[in-house]
């Protein structure tokens, strides 16, 4: 961490002072001070998102863009504020382009439904890479069966990264009518050359969707300067709520797209011979939204901003460095995922014990870790485990929690050695 | 606080790495296949049951060493069993990993109760019943994949 600060001159990232900032890390599992590694599955919450959600519901809370009352303009101020720091985050132009939704699975969805749905023909392909997670896949398996389009996918190297040559040959400027694909792989850590992915599909004017969620948080994105048509990311992978994600969208492709959902909220009028629609983003918001979580979301990206996520990502990049080293070196470990450009995920098998096994043993020694296929299983399959065990860090783990992995990775050996 | 020895006793840990009865039977006159999507455990039980008792079985599978060991113990415990005994078995041995309240009942579990640690671990539950649930099958002949979930 100082190596990387000192060359900068950056002033190092505070990480006695981010781990005070999350009340849950402060317990002990199994008598043995918890050690979180799973930040892919979820991230903690800072006290400050807590308190912004209990404020909201203490304080705020009404229905939004509805009421005339003072508690309705105070949640639909608390509400809009949220939007208009998710826009300023990821750098979009417009809060209009900022969709609240579920979670970067609703927001695939959203484009699945609303955008690629129906223009997609038979004949047509949508291009993915072998590591999407399934939010990834499954949307465009659904709209190929329906549309007989077909579904294309880039292999990856056994580093876990994307051929990027099968990706030219892959991309049909006929054929090919959206690319998906992930910033950071879930399974195996490895960043996209996204920018690179971007240029190519636009020089054909086919629109690229980025499925963001193991981004976010780790590095900092422009969704302007990525020329991003589509952009999903969770709140809860950001140190916000679970139950709130964005999709960001180019306003000219929102405006063409039908709604997702039909309800409250979307409308302008309704009448028994046809109904308007509400302009955008609303457009594709039906129902009474996820309010609270909007604003824990803002919150998260309040205590983001607090950090500088360009510190953050050197910081986790060393701390990453570290790991890879000090887990390597237990012997009798396989990684699975050595990309050249990787952020903070350690995804590894062991000859002798099962990621399951690991996992459990882990869990032990305070020490959580995901194991699983992680919502890949092609990313299993190319590389022929049927699971891993998988480290995932955030900007409040340390050298120490890495220790406390090795050594619960060496109590794994004791007993299945 | 529960003592992960409880969880991987040796005999769970040696029938994990070296389980018995490990092959796919032939002939056979019943099979099954198991699936716990969840972790990608999965095993295919091979049973040859004669006069209704269960001559012969074996499998073949991958997994955690739950998993695996919870299959060659059941393979042990159920040759020579007949139909109704091997389901008595499934009935016990279910009855010790989800009923918290009761203690083992190890006369008829046999060999079998050194997996009653697993109940102290809700997640792991499935792993040490995918080879129960697919004996099930088996015994019923369901064509279909039996799954965890």
């Amino acid at each position: 961490m100082s190596a990387v600060t000192s060359q900068t001159l950056q002033p190092p990232l505070d990480v006695a002072r981010i781990r005070a900032d999350f009340p849950i890390l402060h317990q002990e599992i199994y008598g043995k001070p918890l050690v979180y590694l799973d930040n892919g599955a979820t991230t903690q919450k800072p006290q400050s998102v807590i308190d912004a959600v209990s404020h909201y519901y203490a304080a705020d809370n009404s229905n939004v863009h509805r009421g005339v009352h003072a508690l309705s303009e105070r949640a639909t101020a608390d509400y809009e504020g949220a939007r208009a720091k998710v826009r300023d985050f990821i750098h979009a132009a417009s809060e209009r382009e900022i969709v609240f939704t579920r979670g970067t699975t609703e927001a695939i969805n959203l484009v699945a439904h609303s955008y690629l749905g129906p223009r997609l023909q038979a004949g047509d392909e949508i291009l993915i890479s072998h590591m999407e997670h399934h939010s990834n896949i499954v949307p465009w398996q659904l709209l190929c069966e329906r549309s007989g389009a077909e579904l294309k996918v880039v292999p990856i190297s056994d580093a876990g990264e994307i051929v990027y040559e099968e990706f030219e040959r892959l991309l049909s400027p006929e054929r090919t009518k959206l690319v998906a694909v992930g910033h950071v792989s879930n399974a195996l850590g490895t960043i996209n050359p996204i920018e690179q992915i971007i240029r190519a599909a636009h020089a054909h004017d086919i629109p690229v969707l980025i499925d963001g969620a193991q981004a976010v948080a780790h590095l900092p994105v422009d969704v302007q300067a990525l020329g991003a048509d589509f952009y999903a990311f969770s709140g809860h992978k950001l140190f916000g709520p679970t139950g709130i994600g964005v999709l960001y969208a180019r306003e000219a492709l929102l405006d063409v797209m039908p709604p997702y959902q039909g309800g409250g909220d979307m409308i302008r009028t309704v009448s028994f011979s046809g109904s308007t629609w509400n302009e955008l983003p609303y457009k594709f918001e039906a129902g009474t939204p996820n309010i609270a979580g909007a604003v824990g979301l803002g919150a998260a990206i309040d205590y983001v901003n607090s950090l500088d996520l360009a510190l953050v990502q050197a910081y986790e990049h060393d701390l990453l460095d570290y790991a890879t080293q000090q887990v390597s070196a237990i012997g009798d470990i396989r990684l699975v995922g050595t990309a050249q450009r990787k952020a903070g995920i350690l995804s590894f098998v062991m000859e002798n014990a099962h990621p399951h096994d690991i996992g459990t043993i882990v869990d032990h020694e305070g020490v959580a870790i995901r194991a699983g296929h992680h919502c890949a299983m092609p990313v299993m399959e190319r590389f022929g485990v049927p699971a891993t065990a998988r480290a995932s860090l955030a900007c409040y783990n340390t050298r120490d929690d890495i220790d406390a992995l090795v050594r619960a990775l060496q109590r794994v050996h004791e007993l299945f050695g | 606080m529960n003592d992960l020895r409880d969880l991987y006793q040796e005999v769970v840990i040696d029938h994990g790495r070296k389980p018995r009865n490990f092959r796919a039977l032939e002939p056979h006159s019943h099979e099954a296949k198991g699936f716990n999507p969840l972790c990608g455990d999965q095993i295919a039980l091979y049973l040859q049951i004669e006069n209704d008792v269960i001559q012969d079985i074996g499998f073949t599978g991958s997994g955690c060493a739950i998993s695996m060991a919870a299959a060659s113990l059941m393979t042990e415990s159920l040759k020579g069993k007949t139909i109704s005994e091997a389901e008595k078995l499934f009935d016990a041995y279910h009855g010790m990993l989800t009923n918290q309240e009761n203690l083992p009942d190890t006369e008829r579990l046999g060999k079998l109760a050194v997996l009653s640690g697993v109940r102290e671990y809700p997640t792991r539950v499935k792993c040490a019943t995918l080879a129960g649930h697919t004996l099930k099958a088996a015994l019923s002949n369901s064509e279909k994949p039996v799954t965890t979930e």
